[in-house]
Order: C-alpha cells, then structure tokens, then sequence
C-alpha cells in the first residue's frame, strides 16, 4: 500500500445529490502525486460534479476529500486553491481586456498599491516562466492571444497562486492538434516538475498519449481504474459506454449527385465589422457529407449563418438549387429557406437552437412555429404540438421521457437528440449542421452519426461543421478546412487524416481534391 | 438536474407569496410596534379597513382594476424581454387620448364617446410606447431609460394640458372639463341595483371587468398564439428567434405597444369609472406599483390579478389604518407596501431554496413509506 502522502488527492465515498438524483455515487478515486492522471466518461457521467467538489464549487454530501493526506473541507475555490488545487475550466474565466499579468495576479494582488503588486508578481511570474518554459506575453491584453496562449496563462494563473494539483477540465477541446501536442509538452514538463496533473476528457487518444493512470465513470460511478499502459482505447470505450461501441453505418455508394448548394467567392463580415469570410467557395452535392474542420474561429460560425439566412453577405453568391439564395442586398429568411428544404441544426445549441426555459415541447416547433402543423390562423396547435413532441422522444429515445420539463434541464446529449428529430423531420433536401455532437454523450454519438449517415444514403446533401475530426473523419465524403476566413482547401476523406488536415487547419495550403 | 425540477403549482404560486406576504407583514408589525401601537390591532384595521364592509370592498376593486391594468403592461413588455418602466406615462398619455376621444365624439352619443374613449386610451398609451420602442428596436437605446425619461415628459405634458388648452374654462385646478352627461362606465352598485341588490356607493365599476378581460387575453396571446411564441422566444434567446425567423425588433416594438395600450387603459377605470374628467396627477404612481404588481405575480395573468387586489387591499386598508391609528401615517403604509415588494419581489428567493429542500425530503420520504 502507498503511504497516504504519496496520494496528491483521494476521495473516500464523495457522493454528492441533486435532489432524489445521484451525481457521484461514493467515488473513491486515488490520484497519485506527480503523475498525470485522466478521468473519462461520457457527459452526464459525474465528471464535472467532482471536479467543482474537489475545486469548492460544490459541497459533497457525504465522504471526505483528502488533499496529500490531509483530510480537507471546501468551502469556496478559494480554500481549495489555499490547499494548492488548481484548476482550468473548459471556459477560460479571463478578463479580456485585461493583460496576461492582470489576469495573473487578479485576486492575488497582495498589496494595496497596484504598481508595487505588478512589480512583485512580474519578478514571480518570470521565475516560474523559466521553471516550466513558458513564454507569455505579460503585457499583452488577453483578447489579442490565440487560444492555445489564453490556456497557458490560465496554467500559469494556477501554478502562480501556488498549485500543487492542476486540474484540466477538456483542455483540448478548443486546440488544434499541434496546440495539443505542445499541451501535452507542458503537461509532461509539470510533472517532470513534481506537479500532479487531473485531466479530464472524453477523448481517449488523449489519455492514451499524455496520461499515467486512468479512471473511468459511467452513471455517476467509478467503473475501472487502470495503469494507461496496461489498457488500450478500445477497452476504455467500452467501459465508458458499457457495451462495444457500435461501429458507425457504411457509407453506400449514392446515384445521381446534382448540385445541392453552391458558394461562390463569398465575403461576409462578423459582429465587429471584420472580415470573417474571404472569397469562399465550394459545392455540396446530393447524397454527400461535406465536413468543415477548422480551428473554432476561423469563420464556420459565420459560414453556417450566410448559408442558412441568418448573416448577409457582403460578396459573391449562394445558390441553392441554382437559384441564388443569398447575395450582396438579397437574403432570404431562415423560414423561407426552411420551406425550400434546409434544415438548420445550429451549433450553439442554447444560444441559437432552443430556448432553454421553454419547455422541450415548445422547442418541437421553434422555427416551425408557422407551419400548419403547429399553428392556423395563428393561433397554436397545442395538441398536435404535444403528440408530435412524444414522437420526437420516442424515436429518439430522448430522456427522461417528459417533454414537460424545460429543454435546459435535459442533458446535451438528449437537447441534441431532440433538436435533430426536429430538423430530420421534414425530410430536408439540404441538412446544415454545426457542431452535431458538442457536448453530447458516446452513446448519442452514435445514433446521432448513424442519422447523419442514413441521411445521406437516402441521397440527401448534408454540410456538417465540426471541431472533432475523428468525426469528421467517420461521417464526410470530403473535408474542407477553413482557416482565417479562408477555404484551405478540400481533401476527399480517403486522402485525410489528422496530420495532414491539422497542417491545413494551420493554414497550410493544399491543392483542392 | 434536480434544480430544475419544478414544484407543484400550488407550492410555487400559493404557498411562497403567501409566506412571503407574511414575512413582510412580520417586519411591518415589528415596525408598527415600535412605534408604540398594537401590531395585531392595525393588521386587523387593514383588513377590515380592505374588506370589512361593501364599501371597502369596492375601493379595494378600485385600487386593484388600475394595478392589473399596470402589471399586465409591465408582463407583456417583461416577457418580450424589455423593462417597461413607463407604465406611469404610457397611463397618463392613455388618459389624454381617452379624454381627447371623449370631446371628439361629446355628449350627442355616451355610447359612442365612451368607445371612442377607450380606443382613445389604448391608441395613445401605445403610441407613447412606440418611441422608447423604437429607439431600441433600431439604436439600442435602453428602453428603461428612455421609458423612464417619457415619465417625466408625459408628466410635463399633461400638466402643460391640464392648466393650458384643456383647463376647464374658468376653472381654478389643473383638470379638464367635466365629461359630457351619461359618458362614463356603469359602477358596481349601478350594476348590482339594475337587479335589485342593494350596495354600498363605492368607485367600483366594469373597467374591472375589462381588467379580468384583458388578463385572460394577455394569457390566452402569450401562450396559446403564435404571436406570443414568438414574442416570448425574443424576449427569451435573441439568437433562437433570428433562427425561428422571428425578428427581435420587430417583437420590440410590438410588445412595447401592447403593453402602453394595456397602461393606457387605467384610465378607464379612474376616469370613466370615476372622475369623469381628466385630472393632472390622475394615475398617482399606479405604473409604478405595476412592476411590484407583475413581478409578485410571477408576470402570469392570474398572478397579476392576483397581487393587483393585494395591492389593492393595501392601498384601500392602508388609508383606513392611518385614519384610524393617526401614530401611523401615510409613510407607515407606504412603507408597508415597500417591504411587501422587498419580500414578494425582491427577496423573491429567500423562502425559495429551503422550500424546495423541504419539498424534496418530503416526496422522497413519502416515496420511500
């Protein structure tokens, strides 16, 4: 048995409930000080719920948190951060206009006197810059700095206030490959430093690259415990999921590919007036997927909003059908498109794509509140509204089976099912989906993926924007990447792998497949 | 989560306003004690001062018909997404344009002028919600400034009416003209002579009827048309509606007028109903208490009428106690009022949280039994 102090962190029975509703069901996890140790599990699994007990978000209902054998009580963060946790959320909590050392000492200043603080936690800072290899920018305000930048000064903002333990919570979901692999560089340099490093993710190449120990939770629970060396992805699959993954449905060969939507040299602007789109064009034919991969950033935001109405263009052309849609001075709205066949899963699920106090029957109709079906004389179907939203559950095997109950208090996974049913619906002739599988849970990627395929079997067009390229990988005929705005180029998914589509999302040029 | 799990209907809309009605009625008797008086004896003053006697009854309805008017134009613009602070001056502006309405049509046809009256009322407090409204919908200029803003134009303007062009001639105060003969709304103790009932003279008349009306169609407008889907997905998630196709400006603006229609038409009820002329100062911050009206009443309908005769009953019983109890004084009962919005409204949650704790432990041991 390890001697208590050789555990950076041990949970002995953490439970913690919401209601009649279990979290974290008695976790005893072990993490060993000066290793990198991974969580994984699927949304809903209880990742989150212990990482805010261990960081004071939450408080547990019951069982204890020892920190280097130390039995401890988290009250707020900042006791937890006392004890030496620090912790990077998926969210980066900066103050963009703020420098890098703002950011830094912000909360820590130590004195009264600002001047003589930056000049106390500037001579800290470079110290610790030249102990783990940093080399941030300390003057530089936080929203001029590229992503991979933001996270380091969060580690840096950790490691500043004294952080034995960090614990990262899906840092790569925002990173291109190569900000990964120089994450995973820093990771193994803080521990080579003596740090403990949590890491949470749902991505298992991650843990099988970068990790020492590995934990996985399913339904609240920890359900193995394994030396990264002695498992393999595929065993944690399964683990998390608690059955073999299903392999994704084949892609059948589909006949007669007309042209679905064509973009030509389109231009279109952000919120702030910059450019964001630069002179993009390409087709989507029928019976295709065609993935958009592309740092977050680089202009699919906009490119899902000109191409489903929601972002005038401010040059060249999109046709749909061969009839121009959408032109400098011409756009047509979300509803009309809609009646002409263009489905429309947004990316930002609760931001555009449900209303979340409303209930998950009120968001069956969001967008096709109009339609017959849901409204006559402008007055509301209710009743055919609730049936309609039964069928949506059932087919989507959407949980808990209450369409009642408010949208945001489903998980993603189930808001994702309920959303997809509801663009699937009407048999759209051109589906545009961003982010299909954001936040949503193994099991529901899978059925989510499978729709997709289906789909497009059936001889549908599908555009598809994602940040995960394993997806993208598994479910498109052919891979655009965008970078700054501009269309990279397009490589058929035969000719595409990380590397390469990593090198474009960089901006490399590639000559289009 | 479970945080979203909702509680019964009777716990959310009965049991929590309840206890915290009591909590401001615990303060207020702690204050009222220490002024020297008998708390339970001036709570008892209250209530027979707001519903003793048919007369108190009726001045309580009084009360109540302005602040449904009020709190229903503070829920519809609240669920557009939009602070209505203007009810004050979408009201006054409502009663000018009733006023205006009435001498257009003049005494050949009460009927007529009373109609006229009431399209009056809802035309111009809509249309003095269409600025700020607009100003919003297409400059971003923050509706609870400007609305706020027109509070004091409209105050202004009226006052300049009121002892200018509209003073009745050869009068003294800032008021208009007496209304021609015969125009005006039937009271409760016309209506219930007509049956033979004998009743009290109070101001009570049908505008609260109209009330009642106008809160089963902001209801029934909200939730059950298509309009009020889309005016609440604007008011909800300015993204979702772009996605639905529903223009938040457009809904701005829409939701705006409706609600200085439905503030607008408190002037049937004080001016119709009972002045029969149009009095500076008339709406005596009657769009005020509509925003701690709306917001106890959880800014549904039902709710709304609900905490509008509460108010009401504070209003009418709050003058009885200070009549009665001359230690307490007209501050005393504003005061009272205050901590029944400080609790109702503002500390909204205070009960909320161990209610909902109570709750769960209840179903569950009752699951578990």
């Amino acid at each position: 048995m390890p001697d208590d102090r050789d555990l950076a962190i041990e949970t002995r029975s953490l439970t913690k409930r919401f209601g009649d509703v279990v979290a974290n069901d008695g976790l005893s996890l072990k993490v060993r000080a000066g290793t990198v140790h991974g969580i994984v599990g699927e949304n809903g699994a209880g990742k989150s719920t212990i990482l805010k007990m261990l960081f004071g978000f939450y408080q547990p209902d019951g069982g204890e948190i020892r920190v280097f054998g130390t039995p401890a009580r988290f009250e707020n963060p900042a006791a937890a951060m006392a004890a030496g946790i620090g912790m990077v959320h998926q969210h980066f909590m900066l103050v963009e206009p703020f420098t890098v050392l703002e950011n830094i000492m912000l909360g820590a200043e130590g004195e009264r006197n600002l001047d003589e603080a930056r000049r106390k936690a500037r001579q800290a800072l470079l110290l610790l810059e030249r102990q783990f290899g940093f080399n941030l920018p300390l003057d530089k305000p936080v929203e001029e700095l590229p992503v991979g930048v933001k996270q380091r000064v969060e580690i840096l903002k950790a490691l500043y206030r004294g952080a034995e333990v960090l614990i990262l919570d899906e840092p790569t979901a925002v990173l291109t490959p190569q900000e990964s692999e120089q994450l995973f560089a820093l990771i193994r340099q803080l521990k080579a430093d003596g740090k403990t490093v949590l890491f949470v993710t749902h991505k298992l190449n991650e843990i099988m690259a970068v990790t020492d120990d590995v934990t996985v939770m399913r339904g609240g629970r920890i359900v193995a415990e394994r030396r990264t060396v002695d498992t393999s992805a595929g065993e944690l699959a399964e683990l998390m999921v608690g059955a073999k993954v299903a392999r994704a449905k084949a892609r059948e060969t589909v006949e007669g590919k007309g042209v679905r939507l064509a973009l030509e040299n389109v231009s279109a602007t952000d919120d702030q007036g910059h450019e964001a789109l630069k002179g993009v064009s390409f087709e989507v034919k029928d019976g295709e997927v065609l993935g958009i991969a592309g740092v977050a950033g680089n202009g699919q935001t906009e490119l899902l909003e000109v191409i489903t109405g929601l972002r005038p263009v401010t040059g060249g052309s999109i046709a749909y059908e061969g009839a121009v849609v959408a032109a400098p001075g011409k756009v047509t709205d979300p509803i009309s498109l809609r009646r002409l066949g263009m489905a429309h899963v947004a990316e930002d699920r609760l931001k555009t794509g449900v209303v979340e106090s409303f209930s998950a029957e009120a968001n069956t109709m969001l967008g096709y509140q109009r339609e017959p079906d849901f409204s006559r004389h402008g007055i509301l179907r209710l009743k055919a509204l609730a049936e309609t939203a039964k069928r949506y559950f059932e087919s989507q095997d959407v949980r808990p089976r209450n369409p009642k109950l408010a949208i945001g208090s489903f998980s993603g996974g189930n808001q994702q099912k309920l959303v997809i049913a509801r663009e699937i619906a009407r048999d759209p002739k051109l589906m545009v989906i961003g982010q299909p599988t954001r936040g949503v849970d193994i099991g529901a990627v899978t059925k989510i993926h499978d729709q997709i395929t289906e789909h497009r079997n059936a001889g549908k067009a599908l555009l598809v924007v994602s940040a995960d390229l394993d997806e993208l990988l598994a479910i498109s005929d052919r891979i655009a990447v965008m970078c700054e705005g501009v269309l990279v180029g397009i490589v058929p998914v035969e000719d595409a792998d990380e590397k390469t589509l990593g090198l474009m999302m960089a901006g490399e040029k590639r000559k289009a497949g | 989560m479970a945080d979203a799990r909702k509680l019964p209907f009777w716990v959310d809309n009965i049991l929590l306003p309840t206890l915290n009605v009591l909590a401001a009625f615990l303060v207020s008797g702690i204050v009222i004690w220490a002024l020297g008086n008998d708390p339970f004896e001036a709570l008892s003053l209250l209530v027979q001062g707001a519903f003793g006697y048919q007369e108190a009854v009726g001045y309580t309805f009084y009360y109540a018909t302005n602040f449904i008017f009020t709190g229903l134009a503070v829920s519809v613009a609240y669920h557009a997404g939009l602070f209505n602070i203007g009810g004050e001056g979408q009201a006054m502006l409502g009663g000018l344009g009733l006023t205006l309405g009435v001498f257009l049509v003049g005494g050949s046809s009460p009927l007529l002028a009373v109609i006229f009256g009431i399209l009056g009322a809802a035309l111009f407090g809509a249309l003095w919600a269409f600025v700020p409204a607009l100003l919003q919908a297409k400059r971003g200029a923050h509706i609870v400034i400007t609305t706020i803003m027109f509070n004091f134009i409209a105050s202004s303007l009226l006052a300049y009416l009121l002892v200018g062009p509209l003073k009745r001639p050869g009068g003294q105060m800032p008021e208009s003209a007496d209304f021609p003969d015969g125009v005006g709304l039937l009271q409760l103790h016309d209506l219930l002579g007509m049956v033979g009932i004998d009743y009290e003279n109070s101001p009570m008349n049908i505008s609260f009827l109209i009330a009642l009306l106008c809160a089963a169609g902001v209801g029934f407008l909200l939730w059950r048309t298509r309009f009020g889907f889309e005016l609440r997905v604007a008011g909800q998630n300015a993204g979702a509606a772009r996605f639905a196709g529903v223009s938040v400006s457009r809904m701005t603006v829409m939701a705006m007028m409706l609600a200085g229609a439905l503030a607008g038409m408190m002037g049937l009820n004080e001016l119709l109903g009972e002045q029969h002329r149009l009095v500076n100062g008339f709406t005596q911050g009657a769009g005020f208490v509509g925003i701690a009206v709306a917001f106890m009443g959880r800014n549904k309908p039902v709710g709304i009428v609900l905490a509008a005769i509460l108010f009401g009953a504070l209003y009418q019983g709050g003058a009885e106690l200070s009549f009665d109890m001359p230690d307490i004084q007209r501050e005393a009962i504003v005061m009272i009022q205050g901590l029944v919005i400080l609790f109702a409204g503002a500390m909204e949650h205070l009960f909320r949280t161990p209610v909902r704790n109570l709750y769960g432990r209840l179903v569950k041991k009752g699951a578990a039994a």
